[in-house]
Order: structure tokens, then sequence, then C-alpha cells
């Protein structure tokens, strides 16, 4: 699975980096974002392209699973 | 409540932003500035003597009220999260290089959308130069400009923005430490409490709906999301009924509250101010609500606001506004002096040299 690590990263860098990787590569993407606001972004940005997501809370971090 | 899940949610945020600053404005606050984050930070920057400009000294509660409304709301939905280490100097200077850029055109994004509301036609010039700042911003984040990443650090790093805030608010009201303007724009405020109350519903319903004047227009360009624009329509939209209602509105380049015709000064103050907001991630009121939120790197960002409102005016970087002749004195055009003019230029240059030299694959 391909991941995204966008931990730490500035808006609207965590977006700008699920779409090149939604782009890319065909099957499900592992996105890793620190802030709950670019979590919900994330989801938000997958759901309007038709993406099912899965989020994980990992210590004070995030993993979304978009497939 | 989630304010960020539908654009019609995220109108209601700026909706109720948009009481706030009608209510603000009717209660005494200067002319078309309700709140202002840049003249605020610049009257606060006064009122603590970092400028000994006479007529824009008073500690402003709304400003300080977002920053701690935003910290409350970040804590109780557990949002807070301590973080920094994401270039904080560079992000000093761009902190800096929006307030020089506000006060050349006399005001933040936030004031320029509420000038707009009121219509003032100099607000709608400098609208093409800040969407060309965004848009300049935006081509160099396509390009793989980043900052680099924050990381979580002592949970009391992120609390000192809002604790300072709310010390300069209780020196504010307790002691006689600070200046307080007798005449001009800082002499005029609404009640310190109404002031307040306005603040920490800003900064708790800005933190919930994410509200950010340059992010709105970055989205549309980059992702083609209309929804950070959603918050700022609802607040148009209020203050343009607001205006109409209360017989504010009028629709001209002269006669305006605070304002200058200086069209191309206008234009690039708020190309200046795009460009380096989205660079920093954010406009004065997303800095404002990040430092509260928990990010050292905002709160250094708001730092930089301070001394670009201490640098603006202890070396007259800051336009005057136009003002028409009366009995005793003659007709002012307004604008930025020499000074003020060549600040713009190397603000724009600087935002260039940190555009093209921060890339995201140099950042670990």
């Amino acid at each position: 699975m391909k991941e995204v690590d966008a931990r730490g990263l500035s808006c609207p860098e965590p977006l700008m980096l699920t779409a090149e990787a939604l782009k890319s590569s065909k099957g499900p993407i592992k996105v890793l974002v620190s802030e709950p606001h670019q979590k919900t972004n994330v989801e938000k940005f997958a759901k309007d392209h038709g993406k099912k997501t899965t989020v994980k809370e990992v210590g004070s971090e995030f993993e979304i699973v978009i497939e | 409540m989630n304010f960020s899940d539908s654009k019609k949610k995220l109108a209601l945020a700026g909706v109720i932003c948009g009481i706030v600053a009608a209510i603000l404005a009717l209660q005494g606050n200067p002319g078309n500035m309700a709140f202002c984050i840049a003249c605020f930070i610049r009257d606060t920057a006064g009122a603590m003597k970092l400028h000994n400009a006479a007529v824009v000294q008073y500690a402003r509660p709304e400003t300080i009220g977002i920053v701690i409304g935003a910290f409350a709301i970040a804590v109780a939905t557990k949002e807070y999260r301590s973080t920094a280490g994401s270039s904080p100097m560079i992000r000093f200077v761009l902190g800096m290089i929006i307030m020089i850029g506000s006060l050349v055109f006399l005001g933040c994004p936030l004031r320029m959308v509420i000038r707009m509301s009121a219509g003032d036609l100099n607000a709608w010039v400098a609208l093409i130069g800040f969407v060309g700042g965004v848009a300049t911003g935006a081509f160099f984040l396509k390009k793989g400009f980043s900052l680099g990443r924050a990381h979580e650090t002592n949970a009391m790093s992120g609390a000192v923005a809002p604790v300072l805030m709310l010390g300069i608010f209780v020196l504010s009201v307790a002691t006689t430490l600070f200046a307080v303007s007798e005449s001009g724009p800082g002499s005029m405020h609404a009640p310190i409490i109404l002031s307040l109350i306005g603040g920490l519903i800003v900064g708790a319903v800005a933190q919930k709906s994410r509200m950010c004047f340059a992010g709105s227009i970055r989205d549309i360009i980059l992702i083609r999301s209309f929804d950070l624009i959603s918050v700022i329509g609802g607040l148009f939209v209020v203050m343009l009924i607001f205006n109409i209602a209360t017989g504010h509105f009028s629709l001209s380049f002269a006669g305006q509250p605070i304002a200058h015709s200086q069209h191309l000064w206008n234009i690039l103050g708020m190309y200046a101010v795009g460009f380096a907001a989205v660079l920093a991630g954010g406009c004065p009121l997303r800095q404002l609500v990040l430092a509260g939120q928990g990010s050292s790197d905002a709160g250094v960002t708001v730092l930089g606001l301070f001394a670009g409102a201490a640098v603006a005016h202890n070396f007259g970087l800051a336009a005057s506004a136009a003002a028409a002749a009366t009995d005793t004195t003659e007709a002012v055009a307004g604008g930025p002096a020499t000074a003020g003019k060549v600040a713009v230029i190397i603000c724009i240059i600087v935002c260039f040299i940190i555009a093209a030299f921060n890339k995201r694959q140099a950042a670990k």
C-alpha cells in the first residue's frame, strides 16, 4: 500500500500529497496526519472523490486508509 | 458541533462572525474595522508602546479573545496539540510581511472583506492584489514549497500564546501601564466586556470552521474546493445587509473610513499579504487561531505581526488615510510614503526568495 506521510505539514500540503498519491496509484493508499482538522480535510477530500475511508488513531496522530 | 462538514454550516459560521462584527461596529469600533486582525494587533502593539503612534494605541480585547477562545474550544474538543519546529524564524518574517502589507493597504484580509461589504471600491481593487498574491503562493505550493514538519513538543509550549494574551488583557484592565489613544481609531472601541466576548465567540467559531481568508481563495485555486469561501461568503452577506440597513453602504473610492485610493499600493500591499499568508499556511485570523490551539509556529508568526506593526509605525511604513478638507486642514490624499513603498517591494522580493528556496524534498 502506498503511504503518504503528511505528519506535521502545514495546510494544504497534506491534501496536495493525498491528491498526488490518489492520481498516481491505483490501489488503496495510507495517509498519516497529525492534526484533527487535517484528518477531517483528508477524509472529506477522499469522500468528495468517491472513495471510502477508514481512520485509526495512532497515539496523538491519525492514519487514514483511502480505497 | 462540527462546523466544517457542510457548506451550509460553514456559511453559518461566517454568519455568526458577521453578526459579532456588526454588533462591535454598532457599539463603537472604528469604521469598517469590526475586528480587523492587523489593525487590532497594531493597536495592541501600540498600547504596549512597541510603537508610539498616539492615534492607534489600545489593547484590543477582540484579538486576545480570539486566541483564548480558540484555545478553550480546542482543549474542550480534544484538538489542542502543542507543536513546533516548522521553520519558526521564516514564519516570523512572514508575519512581519503580512503586517507591513496590511498596513500599507490599511487592513488585513478580514477588513478587506468588511470594506468591500461597505462599498469601499479601494478594497475591491486591493482584492485583485490579494488574489494575485494567493495565486503566486499556490503556484509555489504546487512546485513543492514547504516550511517543513512541525513536531509535538512539551504541552506547555503551545499554551504560552494564550497565557501571554491573557496577561496583556489583565494588564490592560487592572493597571495603567498601557497607552490608550485619546483620539483617532484607537480611541474608538466597543465596551471591553463586549469586545472580549465577541473575540471569544469568533475564536471558537473560527477554530471549528477553519475560517481563513487566504485559505479560502487558495483552496479554490489548488483543489477547486469552495468550502472555506462559504465562511467568507456568510460573513460578507451579513456585513452587506448590516451596512445597507444602517446607511453605512456607499459605493465609492472617496470618503471611505480609514482608507486611501493609491490603487497600485493597495494592490501591491495586499499582494504581499496574500503571498505571505499562503506561505505561512493562513491569514492573520487563522494564525491567531492556530496559535490558540497549540501551534508555537503560528505563535511565532503572531509575534512577527507585532514586530511588523512596530516597524511599520516606528519607521513610517504604514499608509495614512485619505481625508477631505475641513475648515482648518487641507485635504489629504493618503497612501504610503516612499519608505512604505520601498518596504512593500522588499516584502514581495523576500516572499519570492522564501518561496523559491524552501522545498518539501529538502524537508525531513
